[in-house]
């Protein structure tokens, strides 16, 4: 078995399997971001339940571990990879047959990560520390995350950063995705401009769906 | 035509080397790319100056010897091409034609366009055989293998080992070339058997060998003048998963 790891396929294999996971995430995330829309009432009660939901708190450990070893692998086979060319081209031409997406992942991976801790250190240490505004949810007091939340999404800069690094995520996720399955051996010569269509299908309503909520709390705010 | 060419020149291995600036005059379109530079060399030669080393055989396409990186792309423009099938048509009087080696880590520079690409032979070496005595030639009809399977082992097999999917890869990865060895044999009888330690230790060699990882990127397959396609990679993969058990 750490033959098997060790090769440079057996890395390849733990980013792929990493990264497909958060794939998933991802959407759960969504799904769960687009109850915002349904007013504050339903997200305080939504965002309470996962609070307090025994299943969340397993998952959050393994969505921890799967972000750091996807960070981890990626970073080691990205320099690695470096070390293969010491001498660089004076010109050098990509040509037809590579996006800039994927010969850039490690760049955008960064970037995205950037957003992360940006995500991370407004909003949910704030939850997690008792930081938060209260709410009345049916005689409850619960966290007024949906304040909270609104109250981010009406800052110009937040929501201007939020939106061009969910444009990066959809362009990681848009050769990650296809990029995953290949290296799973999970395509062939039908397969892989499904694969390649389905993934950037799914980059594209990702990317979207999460640039949505705060364009339209801004809006909604701003308009009047 | 008159053209301006940028060649890397490297005296050794342990050399430094750095591009130098020729202009070549009375280039006609009816010269082949190679031609080209025999002619640059004669020039070298009649003004006592030392030729460009270049590598090339057979001139036509089905050796892999011509590996030049041309105008920042293996081969130069144009599809499915070795670089001594690209013609002088391609470029216009007065044009700059900047001419690299392969760069990668397992290719090292011999001497100035000439790279070492006996790394491949050593990922043969490591598993692209079938080690079973076959004897003499069997009669041909008496193992039937299905057309498709026959066809796409026969377009894998038509990887030269140029080396154009290493240097196209911005990761120096070989795994265009070794998955195309896979192919060829994982795909017929008598050299499935062996397939899952055939990747096993292929890819080990690779590994050893100093080249890079495969990122899905997808510019070897732009590149190769055999047309070999990344799908043999994901065969390739599946052969590796497959060995873990
Ligand atoms: S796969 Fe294509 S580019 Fe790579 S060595 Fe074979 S023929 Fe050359
Ligand atoms: S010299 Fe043989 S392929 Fe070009």
């Amino acid at each position: 078995m750490s033959t098997f790891l060790g090769a440079s396929i057996g890395r390849k294999l733990i980013v792929a399997v990493s990264g497909l996971f958060l794939i998933l995430f991802l959407a759960v995330h969504l799904v769960v971001n687009l109850t915002l829309l349904a007013g504050q009432e339903t997200y305080n009660m939504v965002a309470h339940w996962m609070g307090t939901n025994p299943a969340v708190s397993v998952i959050q450990p393994v969505l921890t571990v799967g972000l750091l070893v996807h960070i981890g692998y990626s970073a080691y086979v990205s320099l690695s990879n470096w070390r293969a060319r010491p001498q660089p081209y004076y010109w050098s031409d990509p040509a037809g047959g590579s996006t800039w997406a994927s010969r850039n992942m490690l760049l955008l991976g960064g970037l995205i990560l950037a957003f992360l801790v940006l995500h991370i250190s407004s909003f949910s240490i704030r939850v997690k520390l008792g930081d938060a505004p209260m709410a009345d949810i049916g005689g409850v007091m619960t966290k007024d995350l949906y304040a909270m939340v609104t109250a981010r999404f009406e800052l110009g800069w937040y929501v201007l950063t939020y939106v061009v690094a969910m444009f990066f995520l959809g362009l990681h996720l848009a050769h990650g995705f296809h990029s995953g399955i290949q290296t799973l051996g999970l395509s062939d010569g039908t397969w892989r401009n499904r694969w390649v269509l389905l993934g950037t299908g799914y980059s594209i309503v990702i990317a979207a769906g999460y640039m949505l909520l705060p364009i339209y709390f801004f809006l909604r705010t701003h308009s009047g | 035509m008159k053209i301006k060419l940028k060649i890397w020149r490297q005296e050794s291995p342990d050399s430094k080397g750095g591009l130098v600036d020729y202009e070549l005059d009375g280039v006609s379109k009816e010269m082949s790319f190679l031609e080209m530079l025999d002619y640059l060399n004669t020039t070298l030669i009649e003004r006592g100056e030392e030729p460009v080393a270049f590598e090339h055989d057979c001139r036509e396409g089905i050796c892999g010897c011509c590996s030049l990186f041309i105008n920042g792309r293996p081969h130069g423009v144009g599809a499915e091409i070795t670089t001594c099938e690209l013609r002088m048509t391609a470029f216009e009087n007065g044009n700059t034609i900047v001419i690299e080696p392969w760069r990668a880590k397992a290719f090292p520079v011999i001497r100035d366009l000439i790279v070492d690409r006996s790394a491949f032979e050593k990922i043969m070496q490591a598993g692209g055989f079938i080690s079973a005595n076959a004897g003499a030639a069997p009669e041909a009809n008496s193992i039937p293998i299905p057309k498709e399977l026959a066809d796409e082992a026969f377009d894998a097999a038509a990887c030269l080992g140029c080396g154009a999917c290493v240097a196209a890869c911005p990761n120096a990865s070989a795994m265009l070339f070794v998955s195309a060895k896979i192919s060829q044999l994982a795909l017929l009888p008598q050299g499935e058997v062996e397939t899952k330690r055939r990747a096993r230790d292929m890819i080990a060699k690779m590994d050893e060998l100093g080249f890079g990882a495969c990122s899905n990127i997808g510019a070897c397959e732009a590149e190769c003048p055999k047309g070999i396609e990344i799908s043999h990679i994901a065969r390739l993969n599946r052969a590796f998963v497959a060995s873990a058990f």
